[in-house]
């Protein structure tokens, strides 16, 4: 049934998951700190993440500023934006439903990337990749920004669950996730807290459109092509679960790549598959905690 | 009163439409432990949470060490040197032992160092790495009590710290609490166990209804149990 598949086919759709799996993982992430920590269901990580990729594109065309400066610019940027964004839409509705916050953000995917496709179209803009050529493994051919993209987005994913689950700010965090009341009443400033929990998570959306902006066309629906599996990823690893969006985005990525290899029709199910099974079996999913279920 | 430390003046409090704190006026001097008790609902957790500021809405006035509070915040309000225990000790499930402890930050000079907590309070030193959920109730309000201590807080609110347990335990929290009287913290303490209040404390305030009704010293308590098991309901 499987006599076509070699064992180069397989291997290169392992690294093309892997690859994917980063930015899956990494969206995932910054999302599951943001519903996590702050219980907002944020539906416009997807068009954050779309921003971070435009700034990074006009870093580059207007000021000159390379992708590596762009690494670092463009995730302040847009985390300055979703404090904004905070401030002003989403912080009258924190004392109410989640569904009311979820409302909110999907309003703001509408006027962001309507904005961005009245001023940039929607045929997507090139960005030339900072790390040109690659390297032959004997079963494919990678490319080294692709290789910069796993190696670094794991790195970021390790540095923030270290920060939340080993520092005395991760400590704040996850007890105010569970009575902030009570650690507010130890002098610290909850709110001022939430809201840059909700900037830093929009800044890891911001990042991970710089990682993407040279291997995916930077155009203002990138990023709503990414949320529904960016949703179900986290759904699957634990809504609120740090450790389980970062794992789930792994996994899913490998998991989609191999289905290409194995049975290509289902390669965009798998996934939707994978959850309603991890739904079916695990309803608050795979990696959930009683602290980080709800 | 103008020697209190903490000096409550017409204190009413909301939780949603629902008013629960009808015009309290009370107040506690420096060193003092002050008591408030009454009966269930009367009111008397709802005084902690507003002096704290962890309730809907508030009016009147709560001045403490010459600041007024009613209008600030709650992380402000702790920051002038006022500490809380809550009724349900609020322990942090994912944390654990040591990190609860040592979750609240030193926000003035004079809190108590770790390693001193941890000798006042040596049943935590075994269990530093337990999940803070999974100690016993008594331990559990040792932690509670333990970590408001470093933050530098001299006026501690202790809300019903023997409520569920043992009375061994009790016992126990009991000499913890008349320690920290000794060791010069004011405490305003809410105690349903009249037995337990009037061992520790040097007055009793009296809630019923959201409001004030009396006020006695311990001698006058033991002097007139009849009339505070009548308040009380027991």
């Amino acid at each position: 049934m499987f006599d076509h598949i070699s064992i180069q086919l397989l291997l290169g759709q392992l690294l093309i998951g892997l690859i994917n799996g980063s930015f899956y993982a990494m969206l995932s992430l910054g999302l599951a700190i943001i519903f996590g920590l702050i219980h907002v269901v944020n539906f416009a990580h997807g068009a954050q993440y779309m921003l971070g990729a435009f700034v990074a594109l006009l870093l580059l065309n207007h000021l000159g500023i390379p992708y590596w400066g762009a690494l670092f610019i463009a995730p302040v940027v847009v985390g300055a934006v979703g404090l904004l964004m905070e401030q002003t839409i989403l912080k009258p509705l924190r004392h109410l439903d989640h569904l009311y916050s979820l409302l909110a953000t999907f309003a703001a995917v509408l006027i962001m990337e309507g904005l961005m496709r009245l001023e940039f179209g929607s045929t997507g803009l090139p960005y030339a990749s900072p790390l040109p050529g690659g390297i032959n493994l004997g079963f494919m051919f990678l490319p080294w920004y692709r290789g910069w993209v796993v190696v670094f987005s794991l790195v970021v994913c390790i540095a923030t669950w270290l920060l939340i689950e080993k520092t005395k700010l991760g400590a704040y965090l996850r007890a105010a996730n569970e009575r902030p009341e009570i650690v507010e009443s130890f002098g610290i400033n909850v709110p001022r807290m939430m809201s840059l929990t909700y900037a830093f998570g929009v800044g890891l959306a911001g990042l991970g459109g710089v990682l993407a902006a040279p291997i995916y066309q930077v155009s203002p629906s990138m990023g709503s092509n990414l949320m529904i599996v960016i949703f179900a990823v986290v759904v699957i690893g634990g809504m609120g679960s740090i450790l389980g969006a970062i794992l789930t985005g792994y996994l899913i990525g490998i998991v989609e790549g191999l289905t290409k290899v194995f049975y290509p029709e289902a390669s965009n199910l798998a996934i939707f598959v994978i959850m309603i099974v991890a739904l079916i079996l695990r309803p608050n999913g795979l990696f959930s905690s009683p602290e980080s279920s709800r | 009163m103008s020697d209190a430390l903490l000096n409550v003046q017409n204190l009413e409090a909301w939780y949603g439409e629902s008013k629960a704190l009808h015009g309290m006026n009370f107040d506690v001097r420096p060193g003092e432990l002050v008591t408030l008790i009454g009966r269930n609902g009367a009111g008397k957790s709802t005084t902690l949470r507003s002096i704290m500021g962890i309730v809907g809405k508030r009016t009147g006035s709560i001045r403490f060490d010459g600041q007024e509070l009613i209008n600030r915040r709650t992380f402000q309000i702790a920051r002038t040197g006022i500490a809380y225990c809550p009724e349900e000790r609020a322990i942090f499930s994912s944390l654990n032992v040591a990190e609860n402890l040592t979750l609240p930050p030193v926000l003035k000079a004079g809190g108590i160092a770790d390693d001193a907590l941890l000798r006042q309070f040596p049943n935590l030193q075994r269990r530093l790495k337990s999940q803070g959920t999974k100690l016993s109730g008594g331990e559990q309000q040792m932690l509670a009590i333990a970590r408001i201590l470093r933050t530098g807080a001299r006026f501690l609110l202790l809300d019903e710290p023997s409520e569920g347990l043992a009375p061994v335990v009790v016992k126990e929290i009991g000499e913890q609490i008349k320690a920290l009287k000794t060791q010069g913290f004011t405490i305003l303490l809410v105690e349903q166990n009249l037995s337990f209040a009037r061992k520790v404390a040097d007055r009793h305030v009296v809630v019923e209804n959201g409001v004030v009704v009396d006020t006695l010293t311990n001698s006058e308590l033991e002097a007139d149990m009849a009339r505070v098991k009548t308040y009380l309901g027991v």
